[in-house]
């Protein structure tokens, strides 16, 4: 976590106790299903219709809906949990027809993350996230149990939010909470309609890296609509595009729907920037990290202008005493001092989470002062720094495989 | 006759507590039983409102037909079938509240955000749960408004029921006696009470709301 709203907690404890459930995920699969709209029936704006809608999405993996809006991924969504029945055809879940099953029960084993989050506003945070455990019947001290667990594990301080309602917390903290109350009862499947679309692009884009860290211990299969092409690539093993009508233009991994556009609605809705977007299939993690001089607080001045002398680079990165990155200090202004104080730190750069896409990092260290951006680990101590260059060379090495190809499938 | 007597008289008010307080709780009562059959009334047509949506209107018209009966009318008519009771009493000013509360309940029911409601579906609630445990929670704040105006309007109109007799004359009986009796001490301590009962009626739903909805300590206050 790069920087969550509360430190206090121990996310690492309970994301095992979390997870020793022990990989609890199901398949969901579409047959042939299909979702017609009389026109007097449409009371939500645009009906979105769906037609003859096959595809299975494996156990433990993130499949995204995405498509232009009014295209039927947020019907097909709906049509999992039974919110909408469909006209025509099945919905297995692990094999099961989900119109077979009891619809009150199947809607309880199956989260439910929407773009309005949804919160009941007279409830404190922590009876939201026990929502779920209530309605099975769980005991008041197993639910507030769970509740802290869970609040701990989306980074939310417990012992700071337990008691809260949801009017006195910021977007991004009620979409955490959302996400906590759909994980509760540990479902073996999330549907996640927009979840991060109502936030600023700066917490949507942590939030997105939070998920995906908390995603591979928890390995649910998740269904998750968006209409942000960006997202989906990010977000996504599997990326289903939908396309005027509710059909499926194209179903594949992130990098065959950059690569080998199925059609050319595919080819436009990707957009014209396929060799940037393509940097959305890499994350931080994926590059080696550069190293660069350091000098810790308190430390004499000395031996770190000696190794900047050694150094390309003209900026010495300050560290505290736990090795987390405060920020940079010219060269300059090193010289006439002994000791290394914090507020040399400045400028400072952008903090990039291991699961950043190249693409956002890229988009970040452009807007930066020292554009170079810090790599963290779980404690915020230092891994490393990644620069625009670094990116570059990255790219240039990708393009001799994936990229070589997009010539040939192109009319 | 008594011609020249004071517009105050202390040693009246002072020689007579008992006779003061009984009015004031036969006004209580009067009040407070009308109240709590409309709101059960109301509840009731606004949860079959919410599930039969088309009745909304009708409900909303025969409401306000009552509203607009006048009290005295409503009396005369009572009275030939339920004599000068309570009941008789009771009966127009129960409908008087139906109007208020009636509209009250189902906006607090239509405040109800759309995307609560369907995520409280999503997450698995019974029909039953989610109207005991999401929509009247959340109907509650516009709900106690409304039993804050009409317990105002009520204990207004409760004077008006001292014609039927002195067993629940209420404090309307104080304000007949003394026009009869050109005692003005008697029919300004009438008034005065049950001015001051409604103010407190007002200051105890506004408390009450307040400490009942600690989720909503910022949302409006209602129709009024």
């Amino acid at each position: 976590m790069v920087a969550p709203v509360g430190r206090a907690a121990n996310p690492g404890r309970t994301l095992n106790r979390v997870t020793s459930h022990g990989g609890n995920a199901a398949t969901v699969e579409f047959d042939h299903v299909t979702k017609h709209y009389d026109a007097v029936e449409g009371k939500n704006g645009t009906p979105g219709a769906v037609n003859g809608l096959s595809l299975k999405v494996p156990a433990g993996k993130i499949c995204v809906l995405v498509g232009p809006s009014g295209c039927g991924k947020t019907t097909s969504l709906k049509m999992v949990n039974r919110l909408i029945e469909p006209t025509s055809g099945r919905i297995l879940l692990d094999g099961v027809d989900a119109s077979s099953r009891d619809v009150i029960e199947l809607r309880r084993g199956i989260g439910y993350v929407i773009q309005q989050v949804g919160l009941f506003p007279h409830q404190t945070i922590e009876e939201n996230v026990a929502t779920v455990p209530r309605l099975l019947g769980w005991d008041q001290s197993r639910r507030m149990t769970r509740a802290s667990e869970l609040m701990a594990l989306v980074g939310l301080d417990p012992g700071k939010y337990a008691r809260r309602y949801p009017s006195q917390l910021s977007g991004g903290e009620r979409q955490r909470v959302g996400v906590a109350r759909a994980l509760a009862a540990d479902p073996p499947i999330m549907l996640m309609d927009e979840p991060f679309g109502a936030v600023d692009p700066i917490v949507r884009e942590r939030l997105q890296n939070e998920f995906l860290r908390l995603q591979e211990d928890l390995a649910k299969t998740i269904l998750f609509v968006t209409h942000d092409i960006d997202e989906a690539i990010k977000m996504g093993d599997l990326v289903a595009v939908f396309q005027l009508g509710g059909t499926v233009a194209q179903f594949g991994t992130p990098a065959e729907i950059l690569s080998q556009p199925a059609s050319d609605f595919v080819t436009r809705f990707v957009g014209s920037d396929r060799g940037l977007k393509r940097l959305s299939l890499f994350r931080v993690s994926d590059v080696a990290l550069e190293t660069v001089p350091t000098a810790r607080v308190g430390d004499p001045v000395a031996p770190a202008l000696a190794k900047l002398a050694s150094h390309p680079f003209e900026y010495l990165l300050i560290l505290d005493h736990e090795n987390r990155p405060l920020g940079w200090a010219h060269r300059e202004r090193l010289l006439l001092i002994e000791k290394i104080t914090p507020d040399l730190a400045n400028p400072s750069s952008p903090v990039l989470d291991r699961r950043t896409t190249l693409k956002d990092a890229l988009s970040q260290l452009l807007e930066a002062d020292v554009q170079a951006g810090l790599v963290a680990d779980r404690n915020g101590a230092l891994r490393g720094v990644l620069t625009v260059d670094r990116i570059a060379d990255f790219a240039r090495l990708q393009s001799i495989s994936p990229l070589a190809q997009d010539g040939l499938d192109e009319d | 006759m008594q011609e020249g007597r004071p517009l105050i008289d202390w040693v009246w008010i002072s020689s007579n507590p008992d006779d003061i307080l009984e009015r004031v709780l036969q006004h209580i009562q009067l009040t407070a039983l009308p109240l709590v059959l409309g709101f059960l009334i109301s509840l009731a047509l606004a949860i079959w409102a919410l599930r039969q949506p088309r009745i909304y209107t009708p409900v909303i018209a025969l409401t306000g037909l009552l509203y607009t009966v006048p009290s005295l009318a409503a009396f005369a008519v009572l009275r030939p079938i339920f004599g000068l009771s309570l009941l008789t009493a009771i009966i127009p000013l129960t409908t008087y509240t139906l109007l208020i509360l009636f509209r009250n309940i189902v906006a607090g029911f239509q405040s109800v955000p759309p995307d609560v409601l369907e995520a409280a579906e999503a997450m698995g609630y019974t029909r039953r749960q989610r109207l005991w445990r999401v929509q009247i929670p959340l109907a509650v704040p516009l709900t106690i408004a409304g039993v804050r105006l009409a317990a105002v309007t009520v204990i207004g109109l409760a004077t008006v029921a001292s014609i039927l007799g002195d067993a629940f004359g209420g404090l309307g009986q104080f304000i007949t006696e003394g026009l009869q009796q050109l005692f003005p001490t008697k029919y300004l301590m009438g008034a005065a009470l049950s001015v001051a009962l409604a103010y407190l009626a007002h200051v105890l739903f506004v408390r009450l709301e307040k400490a009942v909805t600690p989720w909503a300590t910022a949302r409006a206050r209602g129709i009024g």
